[in-house]
């Protein structure tokens, strides 16, 4: 079972290597998108402290939409998606592989990467520790959200936006305790209820969301 | 033909169709005698709020839409699980027609809303919990018709549709409570929502208000199903026949 699990990953964190601009436009997405907002609302360091967290999250959402109409509508172009929903395997299984590959190459580039931003907010060393971790354990709930959308939209015209419509309602528990972390550290209440409540939230979405993600690409390989 | 009456009978189109025809016309007018009893209680029976002046006998729309706008959302993910397990063909349109009745149900809540919120707490909007998830609610009403839209083939947008439904309707208590929370925490609008003791007879209009939206979106879903049917259906021979024939 396992076995399977990791030869996706695997062979999907192949296909990313070879193709390596892709991670880093959906990366340099995002340190655009954070880096426009002082831009905007100025560069007072108390504005820009409390803007931080939601700014950050905010951005990380719109990053993960990026890259998420490619989870499947390479493989359903060249038909090898079809080879994997008739592999002798629980479709749910490979498509848990297919979003832990998908969270390796753009979640974890934006919690590595977040931590720089943050000192550009003027955030306290405490805060950039909460914020990597909470992307760290948000973005996985994310890619598994995600994914679901990706699998209902495959192959459909203006899927991208669309994409975005249906999953962007959905990532709200996760914004909202992944800037409440952030915020709870910076007002000095702790973070840890936040944390606890995202990594819950990611459990749930990679236990649950594949399977539901395989539902729908059955229904749009049917 | 007419040996037993069978409920299962109706899950085809070719009976649902002359059934929902038949059935439009009651509701219809039992909406419209539960709207002009819950109008009359509502706005001349029921006493003056001593708080809120006149301006509060919005609540006989405002709630009213509110509770549909969350109801009709339950019954189209109770349709959608049904189509799914089943795959019957009825449940995807239905689901389909009760979409944009719950839409304007969510719309006309977070409308009058708007309108009661500007003279009784001096703004149009704030980002309170309830007001917040039901923003969230239309999103999730928009998103699932924006899908089936996109979705040439009706059968593959009935279950795309019912699958995001039942994806939804798991979300649905967690975006509320973390928006709950969300709003605790931040104490933006230390607004008191929670009304004190009501008047039986506001309570009586609310409810009557309730039942005519609850009849209105019923006659109106049946019609719309009723249009569905026919437009997905009309290659077959009923379809023909009926439409050769007479309208009814």
């Amino acid at each position: 079972m396992l076995k399977i699990v990791m030869a996706v990953i695997t062979r999907d964190l192949k296909l990313a290597m070879r193709r390596q601009a892709d991670i880093v436009s959906a990366l340099f997405f995002f340190i655009i998108v954070v880096s426009l907002f002082p831009l905007g609302v100025g560069p007072e360091p108390d504005l820009l402290r409390k803007l931080a967290p939601g700014v950050l999250w905010v951005a990380a959402l719109l990053a993960t939409m990026l890259s998420l109409p490619r989870l499947f509508a390479d493989d359903h172009r060249d038909g090898t998606l079809e080879q994997l929903a008739l592999a002798p395997y629980p479709l749910g299984l490979v498509v848990t592989g297919k979003v832990i590959a998908h969270w390796l190459v753009s979640g974890l580039p934006l919690a590595l990467i977040a931590p720089v931003l943050g000192i550009q907010f003027d955030l306290s060393a405490d805060a950039l520790l909460v914020l990597t971790l909470a992307i760290l354990l948000g973005t996985p709930a994310l890619s598994g959200i995600g994914a679901i959308g990706a699998a209902l939209t495959l192959g459909l015209r203006g899927g991208g936006v669309l994409l975005s419509l249906l999953v962007l309602p959905l990532y709200i528990p996760v914004l909202i305790f992944g800037a409440g972390a952030v915020d709870a550290t910076v007002t000095g209440l702790g973070g840890e209820g936040h944390l606890s409540l995202l990594a819950a939230l990611t459990f749930a979405s990679i236990g649950f969301a594949p399977w539901a993600s395989a539902a729908a690409l059955k229904i749009a390989l049917e | 033909m007419k040996d037993r009456f069978n409920l299962y009978r109706l899950a085809s189109p070719a009976t649902f169709y002359p059934f929902a025809g038949t059935m439009i016309p009651y509701f219809a007018a039992v909406s419209a005698v539960f709207g002009m009893a819950g109008l009359y209680l509502g706005m001349l029976v029921a006493p003056t709020d001593f708080q809120q002046g006149e301006g509060y006998r919005i609540i006989f729309i405002h709630v009213p839409a509110s509770w549909m706008s969350m109801f009709i959302y339950l019954v189209m993910a109770f349709w959608a699980a049904i189509g799914l397990a089943f795959n019957t063909r009825l449940s995807g349109m239905m689901a389909q027609a009760l979409a944009p009745t719950g839409a304007l149900m969510a719309f006309l809540s977070l409308w009058t809303g708007a309108l009661w919120g500007k003279p009784m707490w001096g703004a149009w909007w704030v980002w309170d919990a309830r007001l917040t998830s039901e923003l969230i609610l239309l999103f999730l009403y928009i998103g699932y018709m924006a899908l089936t839209a996109a979705i040439d083939d009706a059968r593959r947008a009935d279950k795309a549709g019912g699958l995001l439904l039942l994806v939804g309707v798991i979300n649905v208590p967690i975006i509320y409570f973390s928006v709950k929370w969300w709003n605790t925490l931040h104490q933006g609008s230390s607004i008191n929502m929670a009304k004190s003791s009501m008047a039986t007879t506001m309570l009586w209009g609310m409810l009557l208000m309730a039942m005519c939206f609850w009849m209105y979106s019923i006659a109106v879903a049946l019609m719309r199903v009723r249009t569905i049917m026919l437009e997905r259906e009309r290659h077959t021979d009923w379809v023909k026949a009926r439409l050769a024939g007479d309208e009814k």
